[in-house]
């Protein structure tokens, strides 16, 4: 009889890391649904063409890398990310714009840093910021137009599709810049009341993004509630990012009203989806607390002084700079230790 | 002329302040603690060998103070210690160096004592005095003591030291490193496929097994 | 018990895994089949092992003590059949490891004979009943296996007993089965441990998926009458049965890191371990027998067992039936902490609580890991709040000092990470091998700190012995200095003198050699044959050695080749001789009797006399001893009784003397 041998425990909880994944990646399909819905199909086009070279391209790190491929492909990471990237993407934006950076994704943030679990950033936002500073004119005018825009409609399926592929030239009605970056050039000559009356903001903007931030924001609750994320991370992004606003852009003639920064752009995708990721993000409850607020804040400071459309790419990727750093002073209180041990002991370092 | 003067003037009033502020600091932030030779050599395991090519692990620990020695010439110590030297020292750790021997299992000496002809040769070598005995008594090693450095085996006329390894018991013994499995990074490519991992793993299975059977 | 709501606290992380304990709660205690033989391991317990103390060959009785407790945290090991000894000797034990202990093997006689030790009762003195506890042999039997005797001997003031009925592993249901049916027992083995600690209180916290046992409890503290027992039930999550985690449940408090519960006021004890504290006492049982409970899909029927300690795990499986091809693998213990057995031959020991015997598909074995993703949800489940993620990536790299700063000392082991990581990493295992690693640094570095001042101690006392042996011969020189400067001083005569006393001393020293070389030619055959043979073969040895050398020094061209050539030529010699001596070899007529050594009357006696004084020094010393309960005490008996006969040999030497002067003087 030959009895095999093995450390406890030797019970295992269901979850496996495909599961994980996977349930992240449906979390965010009321999401998708709603940017279609809103936006045009743009955004699926854009998420499966991430998709199709993230699979490819981590197929041909395998095959370099001499590891098994299934194995890897079906942990779903890269799915993961390229859905991500393909969610944050301008939907009339070109294909070669989702290929080259899901292809950037894995290939330089993820694979050349070692693999799952070793990347030190957000491999869908360095994607992100490669393809901003790399193609700006793409990145920042090939925003839709939402549909529910009076007088306003969205090209079909076909139509999408072969502007996506370059076979038609883009119609400039379908496309403007995002709300956050139309208010912050405009309100420099407008007051707040006159760019309220566009139609694109009051009936156009506001509802499309409203319910796109409340689809994400389901499938975030949805995420905490199965116990995949904590609520510290998304919580504390928020509400830094409230706080923020709320202090220092109360006046809605001069900055960004605190609506905008709450419900446009990628906030809710940020908080729930993108700061949340756990390989790049800090590690203790504490850590994520802080590691969420710093993105708030940084968020927040981007979009107002900087010139880009959207800042939550930056913000987390230069919180993910601080995530070891945040680790190292934010150690939790052990069971029987009066306090936490933070940094180092004193009497390790003079 | 008056310039030039007032210039030297100057320079010399800076440099006596900055001195006298390098005295100052000299003084204020002397580091405490061990000096570098004390902290090298409660590094190194001790055994006074000699594999290093010097009479003892102090010598060898100012040689490396000293920056004539390389850190990697301490077989007993081992991988672990040369890992803590470099990370002491900050340098970059290096392979062990092939000419001073190979890491061993850690052993100790044993003397088959009715063999033994009570040279005393053997206490003579001992660099801790961890061999017991006197002139045509029989020796024998104080066990807990002895650092397994090997200088006792040569000097016995009658080759009755064993160096014996040193095994487990069940108060000593702890649970191996899991196999790392598919984690290895891009830098070991080829090393390992999944066909090897698994064969692997199947061989120690079954090993495991003959051992239970 | 009263209505009122009693608070409990809860204590961070812990997971729900499927508890499966209705599989073998099904049937009440049933008792084990005798077994043809038991293994009984020395070191059942934690601390050093017992010594035996009976012989290979011995008749022992069921309860008779085998082995004594050797030290403090000790103790004692009882014969759990009554049978005959036919072994003591090391045998594989039940451990993770896998290794091999020292066991005493005995054989079944058939019939049960008990030896039992007088019943004390609840009025007994504290110190008797500590006493009976550790001669019954208890240890923890909740998994640990601590020696009992030594909670009870705390010197802190002890406000709370806690009993642990919690029974947190999923599987085990040993615990539970014992206070549904034994609930008195329990509550009298409580009732004895309040007596000895004093405690004012007492909780018996126990999960609230076992209702018929908080009934039973309830029910027997109801009985008793004693109003400081209380009965806490607590909700069921997986680890509250750890000891620190229980007593967080019940009092809020934590234990201090690297601290005792009792510097809470608090101990901790199993039910089972109170049941058996209650037998020890009142019945006068020492521990020789315990509740285990069998389970797991790959056996035919599911139940607990009263099982004597020793017996062979393969005959409990064969008493409930296993399926051979269904089993995968035994676990001791349960599914979250117990550890696998290599071998189901392995003996029941005192914290074998459980022994699972799963299939593949009802535990299915550990796979390929993947990478760790930081998912993080290892820490959310972590009962001590660390941070299981970092202490993996640590512990993978070896960062000792990391893992110091993340307290990894601090890890109970309770796998509750390990059972929530998706990545399904064996996360215990890496703190196990890091705990184990650094512990085994600690004490190279300890070993390395040692053998350093016993170098320096030498180095100092080789100094010292040169600067004497410079001294004395600086000493002599001068000596002979002002010697030289005092002959200088008187010429004349003394120059044949000289010449004299060298004559006289080379004479001597020709003599003296003479006289060791014939001590030495003669001594030869008085080697036996094996010394010869061993002489010829080391002289082979060196010569065939020394040619070696020489064929690698004339390789050279060395200038040593010449010198090698000639002590070649000499070992050569040597050996062919020691073979000539091999060959001729007699056995060697007995010795030719030592000249009896005539003693005078006054030097016997001056000897008796000496014998005689020594004998009452060391009388006098032994009694001392005695006082003292000196452990030298036996040494010196042992001495005291060779020095009695040297005393009489002496005097029977002198009475002969005596006797032959009278003669001689008759004559």
């Amino acid at each position: 009889m030959i009895l095999s041998q093995a450390s406890s425990p030797h019970a295992k909880g269901r979850m496996n890391v495909s599961q994980v994944m996977f349930t992240v990646s449906a979390a965010t399909l009321p999401g998708l649904a709603c940017l279609i819905w809103f936006f045009g199909w743009g955004y699926l086009f854009n998420v499966l063409t991430a998709i199709i070279f993230a699979l490819i391209t981590e197929t041909l790190v395998m095959i370099i890398r001499k590891r098994p491929i299934l194995f890897y492909l079906k942990d779903g990471s890269a799915f993961l990310t390229a859905l991500l990237l393909g969610l944050a993407l301008p939907p009339f934006a070109p294909w070669w714009i989702a290929a080259v950076g899901s292809v950037f994704s894995i290939l330089f943030v993820k694979h050349l840093y070692g693999g799952l679990g070793n990347n030190p950033f957000n491999p869908a936002m360095a994607g992100y910021a490669l393809l901003l500073i790399s193609f700006p004119v793409q990145m920042t005018t090939a925003w839709g137009a939402p549909s529910v825009m009076p007088g306003h409609s969205l090209p079909g399926f076909f139509e999408t599709l072969q502007m996506y592929l370059g076979f038609a030239e883009v119609v400039d009605g379908y496309t403007m810049a995002t709300p956050l970056d139309v208010y912050k050039l405009n309100i420099a000559v407008q007051t707040q009341a006159e760019l309220a009356m566009k139609s694109e903001f009051l009936a156009g903007w506001l509802p499309g993004w409203l319910w796109v931030s409340i689809a994400y924001a389901i499938g975030g609750v949805f995420l905490i509630w199965r116990g995949i994320i904590t609520w510290h991370t998304p919580v504390a992004v928020l509400a830094s990012l409230l706080i923020m606003s709320g202090l220092f852009s109360w006046d809605a003639d001069i900055r960004v009203p605190v609506y905008l920064h709450m419900l446009g752009g990628a906030t809710m995708i940020g908080a729930f989806f993108i700061a949340t990721d756990p390989v790049s993000s800090a590690t203790s409850n504490r850590g994520k607390l802080i590691y969420g607020a710093g993105i708030g804040v940084l968020t927040y400071v981007i979009r107002t002084f900087g010139n880009y459309p959207d800042a939550i790419a930056f913000a987390v990727l230069l919180m993910n700079f601080c995530a070891p750093l945040i680790d190292h002073y934010s150690r939790p209180k052990i069971y029987g230790h009066e306090k936490s041990v933070r940094g180092y002991k004193k009497e390790d370092k003079a | 002329m008056t310039t030039v003067i007032i210039a030297i003037a100057v320079l010399f009033v800076l440099a006596l302040a900055f001195g006298a502020l390098l005295g100052f600091a000299d003084i204020r932030f002397k580091p405490e603690g061990n000096p570098i030779v004390d902290q090298i050599d409660g590094i190194l395991p001790q055994t006074q060998c000699g594999q290093c090519g010097h009479p003892g692990c102090r010598p060898y620990a100012e040689a490396i103070a000293n920056g004539t020695d390389p850190i990697n010439q301490c077989p007993p110590g081992g991988e672990s210690t040369i890992q803590a030297l470099a990370d002491l020292l900050d340098v970059e750790p290096l392979p062990l160096a092939a000419e001073h021997g190979v890491e061993k299992p850690t052993s100790v000496a044993v003397i088959r004592e009715d063999e033994c002809i009570g040279c005393t040769k053997c206490i003579q070598a001992c660099p801790i005095d961890a061999i017991l005995g006197a002139a045509k008594q029989m020796h024998t090693v104080i066990e807990s003591e002895c650092t397994g450095c090997d200088l006792c085996v040569e000097p016995c006329p009658v080759d009755c030291i064993d160096m014996v390894p040193v095994e487990d018991t069940l108060q000593t013994w702890h649970w191996e490193k899991p196999n790392d499995g598919y984690q290895l990074i891009a830098t070991d490519k080829g090393r390992i496929t999944a066909e090897s991992v698994n064969d692997s793993k199947t061989e120690k299975d079954s090993d495991e097994g003959d051992k239970a059977a | 018990m009263t209505a009122q709501t009693i608070k409990i606290w809860d204590f961070d992380g812990g997971v729900h895994p499927e508890e499966n304990k209705h599989q073998s709660t099904g049937q009440p205690i049933a008792v084990a089949n005798s077994p043809e033989f038991v293994v009984v391991p020395l070191n059942q317990h934690l601390g050093s092992p017992a010594k035996p103390i009976v012989k290979v060959g011995d008749k022992v009785k069921t309860g008779q003590v085998i082995a004594q407790a050797d030290g403090f945290v000790s103790a004692p090991t009882h014969a759990s059949i009554t049978g005959i000894v036919t072994e003591i000797a090391e045998y594989q034990v039940p451990h993770a490891s896998g290794l091999t202990s020292l066991c005493i093997k005995i054989e079944n006689q058939g019939e049960d004979e008990w030896e039992l030790l007088p019943a004390l009762d609840l009025n007994s003195s504290d110190e008797a009943l500590i006493n009976r506890i550790k001669e019954a042999g208890l240890a923890g039997l909740g998994g640990a296996g601590f020696p009992t005797n030594i909670k009870y001997l705390t010197k802190d003031t002890i406000e709370t007993l806690i009993i642990n009925g919690a029974e947190c592993e999923p599987y085990i249901t040993a615990d539970d089965m014992l206070m549904r049916e034994r609930a008195k027992q329990v509550i009298d083995g409580t009732r004895i441990a309040q007596k000895i600690l004093n405690a004012k209180e007492v909780l018996i916290g126990i999960e609230d998926n076992k209702p018929e046992a908080i009934a039973a409890i309830q029910k027997a503290v109801a009985d008793s009458g004693e109003q400081t027992i209380s009965v806490r039930v607590i909700p069921t999550k997986y680890p509250s049965g750890g000891e620190k985690q229980l007593i967080q449940i019940l009092t809020g408090k934590q234990v201090p890191a690297g601290g005792l519960p009792s510097s809470l006021g608090i101990v901790c004890q199993n039910v089972g371990t109170v049941a058996a504290v209650a037998e020890a006492v009142l019945e006068g049982k020492p521990l020789v027998s315990r509740v285990v409970t069998l389970t797991g899909e790959a056996l035919g029927t599911q139940c607990n067992l009263d099982v004597r300690l020793g017996t062979p795990i393969s005959n409990l499986l064969q008493q409930v039936k296993v399926n051979q091809k269904k089993l995968d693998r035994l676990i001791m213990g349960g599914p979250m902490m117990g550890f696998t057995l290599p071998d189901a031959n392995l003996p029941v020991i005192k914290t074998t609580n459980c022994i699972l015997a799963p299939t593949k598909k009802e535990l299915p074995p550990g796979n390929l890991f993947n990478a760790c993703i930081r998912c993080g949800i290892c820490e959310q489940v972590c009962p001590a709040d660390l941070l299981p993620q970092q202490l993996y990536w640590y512990s993978k790299s070896k960062n000792w000092e990391q893992l110091e700063l993340n307290s990894l000392s601090d890890c109970i082991e309770c796998g509750a990470c390990a059972y929530v990581c998706p990545s399904q990493i064996p996360l215990v295992q890496y703190y196990r091998f890091a705990k184990g690693e650094i512990r085994k640094e600690q004490a190279e570095h300890e070993k390395s700190d040692n053998a350093r001042i016993r170098f320096e101690a030498r180095q100092e006392r080789l100094a010292q012995e040169a600067a004497e042996k410079e001294a004395k011969r600086k000493a002599r020189a001068e000596a002979a200095a002002k010697a030289k400067a005092a002959k200088s001083g008187a010429e004349g005569s003394a120059k044949p003198e000289i010449s004299d006393s060298v004559k006289e001393a080379i004479a001597r020293a020709k003599a003296k050699k003479a006289v060791t070389d014939s001590a030495s030619t003669s001594n030869a055959p008085a080697l036996t044959k094996e010394q010869l043979e061993a002489k010829w073969q080391n002289a082979v040895a060196k010569a065939e050695k020394a040619e070696a050398r020489l064929n690698d020094a004339k390789e050279n061209d060395d200038p040593m080749a010449v010198a090698l050539e000639k002590s070649l030529a000499k070992l050569k010699e040597k050996a062919l001789l020691a073979k000539e001596q091999l060959d001729n070899f007699q056995e060697p007529p007995d010795k030719a009797e030592p000249a009896k050594v005539v003693l005078t009357k006054e030097q016997l006696e001056a000897k008796l006399k000496a014998a005689q004084a020594k004998l009452e020094k060391t009388q006098a010393k032994f009694v001392e001893a005695n006082e003292n309960n000196d452990p030298m005490a036996e040494a010196l008996e042992k001495s005291l009784a060779k020095l009695r006969e040297k005393v009489e040999a002496a005097k029977a030497q002198l009475d002969s003397f005596n006797e032959s002067d009278s003669k001689e003087t008759q004559s």
